[in-house]
């Protein structure tokens, strides 16, 4: 007999190891995420998956799934808040959907969408924060850097490099890169490492690839991101 | 500094000791050089970027310089209560130097910190590092003139550095005298398992507020199917108010050790470390000379009292983060890193320092579990409640004529410590500091315990002359400052706590602004990913819960207001374009401006 | 048509952008009319607003004149919508907050290239500039938001429409963008 927890209300299998967003992913039940990519350590910093799990919030991601759990997912509460938690990152940054190449393709912008955000509730910060375009091929504006740690993850697990980490402390969080300037250009990137490619928001993104598909043909477009995640995430769990 | 840094590395290449390196470069250099960094990264083999994080983590380091002499003013609410503002106002013109800056020559900086521990001694601060207590003007006058003379802080008049333990009522732990080993004799006399039997009759639970068993604790460690486990004394006290484990580690180290080493010897453990928070480096060098004494006497190192136990004990200094209180935070303050807690489960009984099995006790848990070892567990369990067994060490502070330390059997009434410290005409008691829950004078009958109010031991003291909303913005701000940003609904909503506080604090609260609050406050507790994001909206909570009206006096009785200062936003350009007429203000409320 | 609602409009910090989308509705207008009409708008002369039913604010809130204009359609609206990426989060303006002010009207009229008669503009007609551009909930109570940069005409069409038939309004997904 296989251990199984249930998420709703639906019963789920699941292999000893995996976590509850891994059962659930694999038996195509969404928990919205933002710093979770399986093929990389689970994070659990962005806390939008988190559900309940007999009674106790947890984040989905790294929290191990256990028989018997009882895991609510979709619930009111749950998802107004997660609404919330969306909104602070969206205020504690400064996201301004029209000027960035990412609009469409955003993870951040999708789950908003998929959360019929529809607008910020909080005062905005908008805080002081550079762009690094020093770099041939690859940029940074840590205006849209959430801290979610994917690239510092692929850089490190993927790459086998160490290009990224977050540093500072509280509200004061930011990017750093490995280089004695503090610039890309001085790092060991290259355009082709997943670390490039992994970033959610539009704070890393390839130059000069920004407008190849048309705004309103983007992945979000037409397609809500449980759905995307559910085709393109769930595959890589048995890698 | 090639030479200097390639010194305090030596031969150990450990990434684990980037903290006590990056100290002492810091007290030497009065910050972190490009070249350090750069060194270190090739000494220690890691990225400098995790040099940088580690720097940029830790209040007590820089990526720029601070003054020869680094200054700090404590900025714990019972310093504010004891006149800490004036005394800083004052600081400032005395040395011509503005909060947060490096005067121009380089000498001098100044800058707040987070509660010193010395409450009870306050106003206080640190200079290089070292605890200053009762500052007041002669002091600063003094000060002032030591900094101005560029005279070495081995030359300052003792009575600047002088902490008092003030112990006002002893009890069962505090009275305890042991001779030194009794402890480590006992476990060898009535062996490991029956020692670890006694621990659990005595009922004892951790005393840094959660409350957790100790045998239990100390039994899963042991149960793991690993070579090596260690024992870690947590002695981060950084919850504002608290101070008993300063007195403990000054008056009674050598039964703290002990207790240590009795742990060591029921989880296994040949290494354990004393995380000592940085604002104790006066303690560091007592500590260190008591570890040599007991080295030396056969109690600690190598074949402990020739029985083949080995266990050896180091003193880890903080560098000025309070989330390092936090079980796996200090573990990874321990290897060197960011004190970011972890994820769990894996707990640290299974997965703790460098992935072993490791037990972090309070110090008060390590010197009751010493006093077990010897009487044994119904001298423990003998005192207290049902399900709070033993006594309790407090730190008493705030409008109060004894601040200091007290110990009570648990079940004490709130309203017997306030007649015993000497305390009139009582506002409130916020017990467990920050964190705990503001008890108001209706509730005096309440009792200390884990299933009444559970205390790491703060217990600060407000008398009818205070103003509470004073008291929540501290705190406030305090858990905005600590937040170690790893998770969103606590590095953004400590934040927006503390604008939405200043909104209201300031009078620009209106009708839904404590509703907004209030909604705000329950998101940041039940989604943080730690202890500190979960209990950072308590200050809030629990006053709010008592005294909705102070909160509603505040409120502007319409329905909307700017959280912002409308008027205030138009003083760049007034003064740009040189106006001052009508149209060049705005209300801040909206008055009928269109008939 | 005694019982029409009376819709009134309004750009503040805003391109017009939201104005045009709202135009984008096209012969769709038509039926709009027949159950509307505009108070205070672009579309109309009228100066100010006068107990209006539903108030739609483009734009972010940049200088004095902003909040007076704010201030008036929300005490004459019953409800006030943030139309568009500006009024919701401050938009392009915004991206001025970035720069104190004293240096925008530095390099705006004393130090930039090509200015001539360098001065600032000091007039009791014109509205000063606030330290930052603030959406506008930040300065009023704001009943419902369309995001979108512009919001599409679809969007303008089911808000108004759920209202006007007495639905909650909503926005289906297809209809919620930012960009």
């Amino acid at each position: 007999m296989s251990k199984t927890i249930t998420i709703d209300g639906k019963t789920i299998p699941f292999e000893e190891g995996q976590t509850i967003m891994d059962a659930a992913m694999a038996a195509g039940v969404y928990i919205p995420h933002l710093c979770h990519q399986p093929e990389f350590t689970p994070h659990g910093s962005c806390k939008l998956c988190t559900v309940k799990v007999n009674g106790r919030n947890c984040s989905a991601c790294t929290y191990p799934a256990m028989d018997g759990q009882d895991v609510l997912n979709e619930t009111k509460e749950l998802v107004d808040d997660r609404k919330k938690i969306t909104q602070m990152l969206f205020v504690e940054g400064n996201h301004f959907c029209p000027s960035c190449e990412k609009t469409g393709n955003c993870q951040l912008q999708a789950v908003a969408y998929h959360l019929n955000m529809l607008d910020n509730h909080f005062p905005l910060f908008y805080p002081d924060r550079e762009v690094d375009a020093s770099h041939a091929e690859v940029m940074i504006d840590h205006n849209r850097c959430i801290f979610c740690a994917l690239c510092v993850r692929a850089s490190q697990q993927t790459d086998g490099k160490d290009v990224f980490t977050l540093s500072g402390r509280g509200i004061h969080k930011h990017l750093v890169v490995n280089a004695q300037s503090g610039l890309l250009k001085d790092t060991d990137i290259d355009a082709t490492d997943r670390a490039a490619h992994i970033c959610p928001t539009g704070a890393i993104l390839i130059k000069r690839t920004g407008y190849q598909v048309p705004i309103g043909e983007r992945i979000y477009d037409h397609k809500q991101i449980d759905q995307v995640a559910l085709e393109t995430e769930h595959l890589k769990h048995g890698e | 500094m090639k030479q200097f840094i390639q010194g305090i590395v030596g031969n150990n290449h450990q990434a684990t000791h980037l903290l006590q390196i990056l100290r002492q470069i810091q007290s030497r250099y009065h910050y972190i050089p490009e070249a350090a960094i750069e060194q270190l990264s090739g000494l220690l083999n890691i990225p400098r970027t995790q040099i940088i994080g580690v720097v940029e983590f830790y209040s007590f380091f820089h990526l720029t310089p601070r003054g020869q002499y680094e200054l700090l003013i404590s900025d714990s609410i019972t310093d504010h209560m004891l006149g800490k503002k004036n005394l800083l106002d004052y600081l400032e013109n005395k040395l011509g130097v503005a909060v947060g800056e490096v005067r121009a020559d380089g000498v001098v900086s100044l800058d707040n910190t987070s509660c010193t521990g010395m409450c009870d001694q306050g106003p206080a601060g640190l200079v290089n590092g070292y605890a200053l207590t009762r500052l007041d003007r002669s002091g600063i006058d003094k000060i002032a003139a030591l900094i101005n003379q560029q005279k070495p802080l081995s030359e300052w008049p003792s009575e600047l550095f002088q902490v008092d333990d003030n112990i006002y009522k002893p009890g069962l732990l505090l009275n305890q005298q042991l001779e030194q080993g009794a402890a480590l004799r006992a476990v060898l006399q009535r062996g490991i398992k029956e020692t670890l039997t006694e621990i659990d009759k005595s009922g004892l639970r951790g005393r840094g507020g959660a409350g957790f068993k100790t045998a239990i604790k100390w039994q899963f460690c042991s149960e793991e199917q690993q070579a090596e486990r260690y024992a870690v004394c947590n002695a981060d006290e950084g919850e504002p108010g608290t101070f008993k484990d300063r007195v403990l580690l000054n008056a009674l180290a050598d039964q703290v050790f002990e207790g240590m080493t009795v742990c060591a010897a029921i989880i296994g453990a040949k290494q354990g470390f004393l995380y000592l928070r940085g604002e104790y480096l006066h303690l560091y060098d007592k500590l260190q000379n008591i570890l040599d004494r007991r080295r030396r006497n056969g109690l600690l190192g190598s074949n402990i009292l020739d029985a083949g136990w080995d266990f050896d004990i180091e003193i880890c200094l903080g560098a000025g983060a309070y989330i390092c209180g936090e079980e796996s935070a200090l573990i990874e303050s321990l290897e060197g890193k960011a004190g970011i807690p972890r994820n769990r489960p894996p707990y640290p009984v299974t997965q703790g320092y460098l992935g072993k099995p490791t037990v972090v006790n309070n110090v008060e848990t390590f010197l009751a579990a010493a006093g077990i070892a010897v009487n044994g567990g119904d001298w423990f369990a003998g005192i207290g409640t049902e399900k709070s067994k033993g006594t309790k060490i407090l730190s008493i502070s705030g409008d109060c004529a004894r601040p200091g330390i007290y110990e009570y059997p648990f079940g004490v009434t709130i309203q017997t410590i306030l007649h015993d410290c000497g305390a009139d005409d009582v506002l409130g008691v916020q017990v467990g500091g920050p964190s705990g829950s503001f008890i108001s004078d209706q509730e005096f009958e309440r009792k200390l315990a884990f299933e009444d109010l559970a205390t790491g031991g703060s217990f600060i003291i407000f008398n009818t002359s205070r103003n509470i909303l004073d008291m929540v913005h501290n705190f406030t701000d305090f858990f905005a400052h600590e937040s170690c940003g790893f998770c969103t609904p606590c590095r953004v909503g400590t934040s927006l706590l503390k604008k939405q506080m200043d909104k209201i604090v300031e009078g620009h609260g209106s009708a839904g602004d404590v509703v907004a609050l209030e909604e705000l406050c329950q998101l940041v507790k039940n989604y943080s990913h730690c202890g500190l994001g979960q209990t950072a909206a308590n200050p809030i909570l629990t006053t709010l819960e008592r005294y909705p009206d102070l909160y509603q006096s505040r409120l502007k009785e319409i329905s909307y207001e700017p959280g912002f200062d409308l008027d205030g936003a138009l003083e760049t350009a007034r003064r740009m374009a040189n106006r001052d007429d009508a149209g060049a203000h705005l209300a801040q409320i909206e008055a009928n401006e269109h008939e | 048509m005694a019982n029409k609602i009376r819709v009134a409009t309004t750009s503040l910090a805003g391109c017009f952008g939201c104005h045009m989308s709202f135009l984008d509705i096209d012969e769709r207008m038509l039926q709009l009319a027949e159950v509307v009409e505009f108070d205070r708008s672009p579309l109309t002369d009228i100066e100010h607003c006068t107990n209006c039913d539903i108030g739609l604010i483009e734009g972010g809130v940049c200088n004095s004149e902003n909040v007076h204009v704010l201030r008036e359609f929300r005490n004459n609206c019953k409800i006030l919508v943030a139309v568009g990426a500006c009024a919701i989060n401050g938009g392009l303006p915004a991206m001025r907050n970035h720069i104190p002010l004293e240096e925008c009207l530095n390099e705006a009229y004393l130090d930039g290239i090509g200015v001539e008669n360098a001065q600032i503009p000091s007039d009791i007609e014109l509205p000063l500039l606030l330290d930052q551009v603030r959406p506008i909930h930040e300065v009023v109570k704001i009943d419902y938001y369309l995001p979108g940069c512009p919001p599409s005409a679809d969007v303008f069409w089911k808000f108004l429409t759920d209202l006007i038939e007495g639905r909650e309004p909503s926005l289906p997904y297809e209809l919620v963008h930012y960009d």
